[in-house]
């Protein structure tokens, strides 16, 4: 993976790909404002033929506008586009297809409903007097997917399919409506570590293919792995562009957040044995059949358990066990050594669990309610409808935790929707922390949000088990359990396969243990 | 649960439609001597024939997510049209019927744009236009009126003579048309595929550069113009042209649509399912007919019965469809924990 790395600034030469002297696409002065809020200011970027362009920058820093305006979806106040030095200026995403600028969403924009045949080819599918000719349009979405060495049922429908898939389906799409330039827009946000290496094999041939991708994503590891250049975006501003090789990691974190960021994020902070601290919730034998094997787990004061596995694994399986999202079938649970039931989610709130969901849009937030509204919904649910909270009490909550948690824009009367993932996530934990709950569940709190974010919230974790809170983490970044877990325990196929604590808490060691057999994993670390 | 077996498993609804149809019809067998011949069949067909009509029109409607209101008062406005135009206009029936094709047409194009550029919700647009429709048709007349021109005599003796005193009928006949046009078009076309990918989601759809307005202006249209067709079986069926008929055609569409399989969220169903889901409302119909001891609201009493049955049973098999696809994705994720571990 070292190789593409030794780029000059100059020219791209000396790849292994035919990257190219002259720009594919150039833009320049790109500009666009929402009413007084300037989204995009004079923003170029230029993309070469068989690129990897990574575009990164915390949340709000002008990506998705950059690329609504680049595709059509939204449209520029001012800037040109060239795509191999023509002027071109698509209305619609259509039209931006048309011209070979093809994008591929985090959210796969493709209809679950049909057929992966139908997918590929919709809009566009082989006719004979107006009647698809299904057999020859299956031929030819089977010859599409083994280009990308998928061999998979062309006939079924894609919501039978993984997210992996959809992906690949998406971007298959894409090539084949001779698209040029490929705009992937975090598609490895809910991706495992094996479905990210084949879709960087797929980028890998596409751009040897000539293609330049502009690949979105918030995993600098995935950067460093993939991408021949760089362009940070900055509070709507270009705020740096140059080839990886200089842009080491240091100089990107602090091009992206114009600050410096304490360097703790792989670093674990030394603290004091909790193994005898109090026991808030103990679990034995708790699970659920074809759900998550029975597991034996203790939550105690002030400690983080981190849950770690491959995803799939049964993490999250487990956080809804806990929170009785998911009713248990086996099992006992005892909450300060009294045993409850933990039925549902309203038991779960009355004994002062909280839980923040992994699917932040789905299943968190109410994206029409205000911020005040979102904050104050859980404690509202717990203390009853006939004990409503008056205008003031929410005032106060909301104007409390957006301080606290430094929720951007400092506005409760904002429409949740209307916030960035990253002061989502801190709205739906100021939700769960306005109930003070004893046991917080987090499933993925750094999931989709922007560096600075996600050292806030790590940071934010610390404070909450110093004051004596239990959290459960669910974390796909092994990296950011390993900072803050009191104990991890790393599930694999539905079970938990080990338990860490202490000094045994490593990136190796889980890895180890998610691997089993000790082999080096794929990922080495 | 392998994905070939995903795809079959959309076939269950419309199969347990057809397995409800086909005992509905041999408990009447058993119950009524005569019940079980051509006869009858033919006869479900010609009087049903209307209904199946705009019943094919809403299943296109429903498949894309929306919903027309508009339809049992276009049939209204058609019969009511067709009888003042041939009768009392002295325009000759197939220039009156190429008209109100065309006036159904503008109708259901006006209501697909509304929708589309306005953004608004089909169920408010279209119950604006069912009170269009029904407004219109009484402003034209109130009477129930008779029409006597040749064809339409001509029309209803016209039939292909089967065994047994059975005649195919020409509604019967454009029925059975437009079913078949429909699954053509639905299941083997690009504008069908269209249909279910705005039904699946309207926003990708769009981003996969498919024409959401044109689409959306096209599935209005298409429902507008089987009504008015269905108006015109109508007045065939009755000779006359009253502005009160179809009142209420919409919601038997709709529930034959739903009994056929289609789910009322859209983006999954068939052209088939729905057409069963009409003939399984005239066998209800048809039994309380011979029956003759029983009120004839029975059957609307059956017919909210099955919809209440068919709607449990649509969501015990979603349920049961997603299950086991939770299990898959299990079965991967095990897949890819032994592709790292390697």
């Amino acid at each position: 993976m070292a190789a593409p790395h030794a780029d000059q600034p100059s020219a791209a030469a000396g790849s292994a790909r035919p990257a190219s002297g002259a720009p594919l696409l150039e833009l320049t002065g790109f500009s666009k404002s929402f009413g007084p809020f300037t989204a995009l200011d004079a923003v170029s970027l230029t993309l070469r033929a068989g690129e990897i362009h990574a575009l990164l920058g915390e949340n709000g820093a002008g990506k998705s506008t950059l690329i609504k305006t680049m595709t059509g979806v939204v449209q520029r106040d001012a800037g040109v586009m060239r795509l191999e030095g023509v002027p071109v200026m698509p209305r619609s995403a259509g039209e931006a297809t048309a011209a070979g600028l093809a994008t591929v969403y985090q959210e796969v924009n493709l209809a679950p409903n049909l057929t992966v045949a139908q997918n590929l080819f919709l809009g566009r599918q082989p006719t004979f007097l107006g009647i698809v000719r299904e057999r020859e349009m299956r031929r030819r979405a089977r010859a599409v997917l083994a280009d990308f060495d998928l061999d998979i049922d062309v006939s079924a429908p894609l919501e039978s399919y993984s997210v992996a898939i959809r992906h690949i389906v998406a971007i298959a799409r894409a090539v084949d409506q001779s698209a040029r330039v490929l705009i992937l827009d975090e598609p490895t946000a809910s991706l495992d570590a094996h479905e990210v290496e084949v879709l960087f094999a797929v980028m890998r041939k596409l751009a040897a293919r000539g293609i330049g991708i502009i690949f979105v994503t918030h995993f600098l590891d995935q950067v460093y792995a993939i991408c021949d250049r760089i362009t940070v975006l900055r509070n709507g501003r270009l705020a740096g562009t140059g080839t990886i090789a200089e842009m080491p990691r240091m100089t990107l974190v602090r091009t992206m957040l114009g600050r410096e960021l304490a360097e703790a994020t792989a670093e674990r902070h030394e603290r004091a044995d909790l193994s005898a601290a109090p026991e808030l919730v103990r679990l034995e034998g708790f699970g659920k059949a074809g759900y998550v094997a029975p597991f034996d787990l203790t939550l105690r004061r002030g400690a983080v358990v981190g849950l770690a596995g491959l995803l799939g694994s049964g993490r999250t399986e487990t956080a809804r066990l806990v929170f009785g999202a998911e009713r248990a079938d086996s099992g006992s649970a005892t909450l300060d050594g009294r045993p409850v039931a933990l039925t549902g989610p309203r038991e779960a709130l009355t004994l002062g669990f909280g839980y923040c969901p992994e699917e932040r849009k789905t299943e968190g937030i109410v994206a029409d309610l205000t911020v005040r509204e979102n904050i104050v919904l859980a404690l509202q649910a717990r203390r009853g409808v006939l004990k409503p909270l008056s205008r003031a009490e929410q005032d106060e909550i909301a104007k409390r935790f957006i301080r606290l948690l430094d929720i951007r824009p400092p506005d409760p009367e904002r429409p949740i929707g209307l916030l960035s993932g990253g002061n989502q996530q801190k709205a739906l934990l100021a939700r769960w922390l306005a109930t003070q709950p004893r046991l917080l569940i987090l499933d993925e709190p750094t999931r989709g949000i922007d560096v600075g974010a996600h050292a806030e919230i790590i940071a934010l974790i610390r404070t909450l088990c110093a004051e004596g809170m239990a959290l459960l983490v669910v974390s796909s970044e092994l990296e950011e359990i390993v900072t803050y877990a009191d104990e991890v325990i790393v599930l694999r196929d539905r079970a938990h396969v080990a338990s860490l604590t202490g000094a045994a808490i490593t990136v190796p060691a889980i890895l180890a243990a998610i691997a089993e057999d000790g082999e080096a994993t794929a990922n080495a670390a | 649960m392998t994905p070939a077996s995903s795809s079959v498993s959309r076939l269950v609804p419309v199969a347990a439609t057809t397995v409800v149809f086909l005992l509905g019809f041999l408990i009447c067998a058993l119950t009524f001597p005569n019940f079980a011949s051509l006869r009858v069949v033919m006869n479900l067909l010609t009087d049903n024939a209307f209904l199946g009509i705009v019943a094919v029109g809403m299943t296109f409607v429903i498949i894309s997510g929306g919903i027309d209101l508009s339809v049992g008062s276009v049939i209204g406005f058609s019969t009511i049209f067709l009888a003042l135009a041939i009768e009392r206009w002295g325009i000759p029936p197939f220039a009156a019927f190429a008209l109100l094709l065309v006036i159904c047409a503008l109708f259901g194009a006006a209501m697909g744009a509304a929708i589309e550029f306005f953004a608004l919700p089909p169920f408010i647009v279209t119950l604006a236009g069912m009170f269009l429709a029904r407004g219109t048709a009484f402003l034209l007349s109130t009477d129930s009126i008779p029409i006597t021109a040749d064809l339409y005599g001509h029309l209803s003796d016209h039939a292909i003579r089967l065994s047994g005193g059975a005649r195919l009928t020409v509604p019967a006949m454009a029925m059975l048309a437009v079913v078949a046009a429909g699954m053509v078009l639905l299941h083997l076309t690009r504008f069908g595929a269209n249909v279910y990918a705005l039904g699946g989601s309207r926003q990708s759809a769009g981003l996969m550069g498919i024409s959401v307005g044109r689409t959306t202006v096209l599935i209005y249209t298409l429902s507008s113009v089987l009504a008015g067709l269905s108006g015109i079986v109508f007045s065939l069926y009755t000779s006359s042209g009253y502005s009160l008929s179809g009142v209420g055609v919409e919601l038997d569409a709709i529930a034959a649509v739903v009994i056929g399989g289609t789910l009322l969220s859209g983006g999954y169903g068939f052209v088939f399912g729905t057409f069963v889901g009409v003939l399984i409302q005239g066998l209800i119909q048809t039994y309380i007919n011979f029956d003759g001891t029983l009120s004839s609201w029975w059957a609307k009493i059956a017919t909210g019965l099955l919809l209440f049955g068919f709607i449990g049973f649509q969501q015990f098999t979603l349920h049961m469809a997603r299950r086991p696809r939770r299990r898959a994705t299990t079965g991967s994720a095990a897949a890819n924990a032994a592709g790292a571990a390697s």
